[in-house]
């Protein structure tokens, strides 16, 4: 993003060199990134290129092999002893919805709990979620009964209502109709619109890319083999196996 | 031919209910946290230490109440608490033999609860001790049956509460070990009346679980 006149672009997320090994499987290969507030920025690539399992390891859920992490200015390690506190400043929203065992509402209001918000704020706000994510009327069922669709607008609204620095929304619209799609990409844009927040978006659908999101990268392999805008990815792609990707994924 | 029984029956079942209880609060208490951790945690050894709680179901009574009744006998390293033949070595000896059982079917069931509850938890801030305990929760259905498995055995036992209890009329005897006296002295009557309280104590205390559970007060 551009910054405005007079003000400084503050960076919430860097990587250096981050790379994940699993025995010899090279998931994730010296990865550097970074994201500055106001950005959205999508990570495209085919499946098994290590697009989770970069986001599970900005989000601190395992160990990096080697390289680092450093959030709003201060590099981060799961082995240091307040790492939940510092998981606190981001949200990730895995790729395969998990429900706790207890009604939506309580779901989406886990976050809050955790964080010692009081009860009345906590209903305020799960309330005014509910709201805007069409989820109203389920807020007493239980979380593990609801649709396909609502399960994942309600994981999108647990993870957001906590007011993260940084979102890591991985493939939140996957298998979604057009409506609850465009549910949740607006929601996207309510959430960075408050100036001092990122999100970062894997999606195997190029027009949600260019969309939503001013950057992309291209994963392919555990590597970035292409940075830059979403546009010029799709438009001007400088490394031939880009070319290939996105020809194929272009093609529906 | 009721005179024949010169102790306390209703005596005898209290006691068996107050040391299998104990035992299995006592073991539960060990053993949920220690099947979570097992199951939950990912460190090396973690598959040899899961194999060795499995094979631990099959611990006989009788190691264990000698395990205990070396240890407290009066020469043994704990000899000095003069426990033995006291309910509470028996309430020790059948905590043993409860961990296991309760560790084991806990590490199953938080097994079984998604992968992804436990870092979705974690991402939304819950620190690693709160995000085990919002597993266990998940998995309570389950904890809740190992904690009653746990009762099945330790009421069920006669070794262990034999060997370091001692039957005593009016101090250790329970349920099982009276049935075990009556028979020997060829009292099947009693031996099988005992044995019908026994059933009904045990097969109550499971009812009066699965009540609490279906009302969701447990
Ligand atoms: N815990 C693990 N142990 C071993 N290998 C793993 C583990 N997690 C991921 N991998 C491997 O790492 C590679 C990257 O996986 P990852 O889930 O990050 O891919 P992805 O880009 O998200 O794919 P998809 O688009 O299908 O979701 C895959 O080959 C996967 O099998
Ligand atoms: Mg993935």
């Amino acid at each position: 993003m551009v910054a405005r006149e007079g003000t400084t672009v503050n960076e919430i997320l860097r990587t250096e060199g981050l790379t994940k090994e699993y025995g010899k499987k090279v998931a994730v290969s010296d990865v550097s990134i970074s994201v500055n507030e106001g950005d959205v920025i999508g990570i495209m690539g085919p499946s098994g290129s290590g697009k989770s399992t970069f986001f599970r390891l900005i989000n601190m859920l395992e160990p990096p092999t080697k390289g680092t992490v450093v959030l709003d200015g201060k590099e981060i390690s799961t082995s240091d002893s307040d790492v939940h506190m510092t998981r606190r400043k981001m949200a990730l929203v895995l790729q395969k919805p998990a429900a706790m065992n207890r009604s939506v509402f309580n779901n989406i209001a886990f976050g809050l709990q955790l964080r010692g918000i009081e009860d009345e704020e906590v209903e305020r706000r799960v309330t005014d979620y509910l709201g805007r994510l069409g989820l109203a009327e389920s807020k007493e069922r239980n979380a593990r009964s609801l649709s396909g669709g609502e399960m994942q607008r309600m994981c999108f609204a647990r993870s957001v209502i906590v007011e993260p620095k940084l979102i890591l929304l991985d493939e939140f619209t996957a298998n979604l109709d057009p409506q609850n799609i465009s549910i949740l990409e607006n929601a996207v844009r309510d959430f960075v619109k408050r100036g001092d927040a990122a999100a970062m978006i894997i999606t195997h659908n190029p027009f949600q890319a260019k969309r939503l999101c001013d950057r992309s990268v291209l994963m392919m392999d555990g590597e970035f083999i292409e940075q830059g805008e979403t546009s010029k990815i799709f438009s001007s792609p400088s490394d031939e196996r880009t070319k290939a990707f996105v020809s194929g994924e272009m093609v529906f | 031919m009721v005179d024949v029984i010169t102790y306390d029956v209703v005596q005898v079942t209290i006691l068996s209910l107050y040391v299998s209880g104990s035992a299995t609060i006592l073991g539960a208490l060990i053993g949920v946290p220690l099947g979570a951790a097992i199951g939950l945690k990912e460190f090396g050894g973690k598959g040899l230490l899961k194999t060795i709680t499995y094979t631990m179901y099959g611990f006989p009574p009788v190691i264990s109440g000698l395990f205990i009744y070396y240890v407290f006998s009066r020469a043994g390293p704990l000899g000095d608490f003069g426990i033995l033949f006291t309910p509470t070595a028996m309430i020790l000896a059948q905590t043993l033999l409860v961990i296991p059982l309760v560790a084991g079917v806990t590490i199953s069931s938080v097994s079984e609860v998604d992968r992804n509850i436990k870092n979705t938890v974690l991402s939304l801030g819950a620190s690693d001790r709160q995000a085990t305990f919002t597993v266990i929760k998940e998995a309570w259905v389950g904890v809740i049956t190992a904690v009653m498995i746990g009762f099945g055995r330790a009421i069920a036992e006669v070794g262990a509460a034999y060997m370091v209890g001692g039957n005593i009329e009016g101090k250790t005897r329970v349920l099982t070990t009276a049935i075990m006296l009556e028979t020997r002295m060829g009292h099947f009557e009693y031996a099988i009346g005992l044995g019908v309280v026994l059933l009904i104590v045990a097969c109550g205390v499971f009812l009066f679980m699965r009540w609490l559970q279906e009302r969701e007060l447990l």
